[in-house]
């Protein structure tokens, strides 16, 4: 096993528990950390191909994904704050209404 | 890559999964914030590794500071590290093993995919070794992708102009 595949396969690995967070956990800040667990991961892959074939363009992709993580982050953020708000819980089964 | 690189890469994907496994396992948000922390510096040193020395400083600097520390505080300031213990809610009891079962699958998929795609291409014995360092991402960034670039800079000022928008008292 070369080095691209070991990172590849933790690539993947890193995906799965970030995915089984988003299913299993219940308050909206940890299913928003899984999701950042994610985005890492696929930001791994990127790096480790752009590695494998000599090319930059995988690192300027991820340079991006991590501009929009950042956008995302400070928008999501946002979200949950004003939800506990009216709710005074981050547990996503509260949210059974779209009236805030 | 050498031994010495090989062991550094062994212990780094363990020190990884183990972080990522901090995360998915903990009882408190913030502990769960610090294990994501360790996640993304043992990232980093992995992107340092793979010739990506501009990524590895942003992820540090972006992702394990300004975002985690953004994550960090909205817990404090809402009082929300202490978690319920993980139970079903009502009426879903079956979510959780279909949950096990889906990313069991998800992961068998994604190493087959991975394992029957690595014979359709072989590695290059020797791959080009791009310069990677700042100045060369920066004549990239302002080059081939400059209209990106743009685009997601607008992305950025809306995102801004939204959290404050959600954020502010009504």
């Amino acid at each position: 096993m070369d080095a691209t595949s070991f990172v590849t396969f933790l690539s993947a690995a890193l995906f799965v528990i970030g995915a089984l967070g988003v299913l299993l956990r219940r308050s909206a800040l940890l299913i928003f950390m899984s999701v950042e667990l994610m985005l890492n991961a696929a930001n791994l892959a990127f790096v480790t191909f752009a590695h494998r074939w000599g090319q930059l363009d995988g690192q300027v992709t991820v340079f991006f994904i991590m501009t929009i993580a950042a956008a995302e982050v400070a928008v999501g953020l946002a979200l949950i704050v004003t939800i506990f708000r009216t709710k005074r819980s981050t547990s996503v089964d509260e949210l059974a209404q779209l009236r805030g | 890559m050498t031994m010495a690189e090989w062991a550094l890469l062994v212990l780094l994907g363990a020190l990884s999964l183990a972080s990522a496994l901090g995360l998915l396992l903990s009882r408190n948000a913030v502990y769960a914030a610090l294990f994501l922390v360790l996640n993304f510096s043992v990232g980093a040193v992995i992107y340092l590794l793979f010739n990506a020395p501009f990524l590895a400083v942003t992820q540090v600097a972006v992702y394990a500071g300004a975002i985690m520390v953004l994550f960090v505080f909205v817990i404090m300031l809402l009082g929300a590290e202490r978690l319920a213990p993980a139970e079903n809610p009502p009426g879903l009891a079956y979510q959780r093993p279909l949950a096990i079962i889906l990313a069991v699958a998800l992961l068998a998929v994604a190493a087959w995919a991975l394992l029957s795609g690595a014979q359709i291409e072989p590695s290059p014995s020797v791959a080009p070794r791009p310069d990677s360092s700042p100045q060369a991402m920066g004549m990239w960034l302002f080059g081939p992708y400059l209209l990106p670039l743009q685009v997601v800079a607008l992305l950025l000022l809306a995102a801004m102009v939204g959290a404050l928008v959600l954020s502010r008292k009504s």
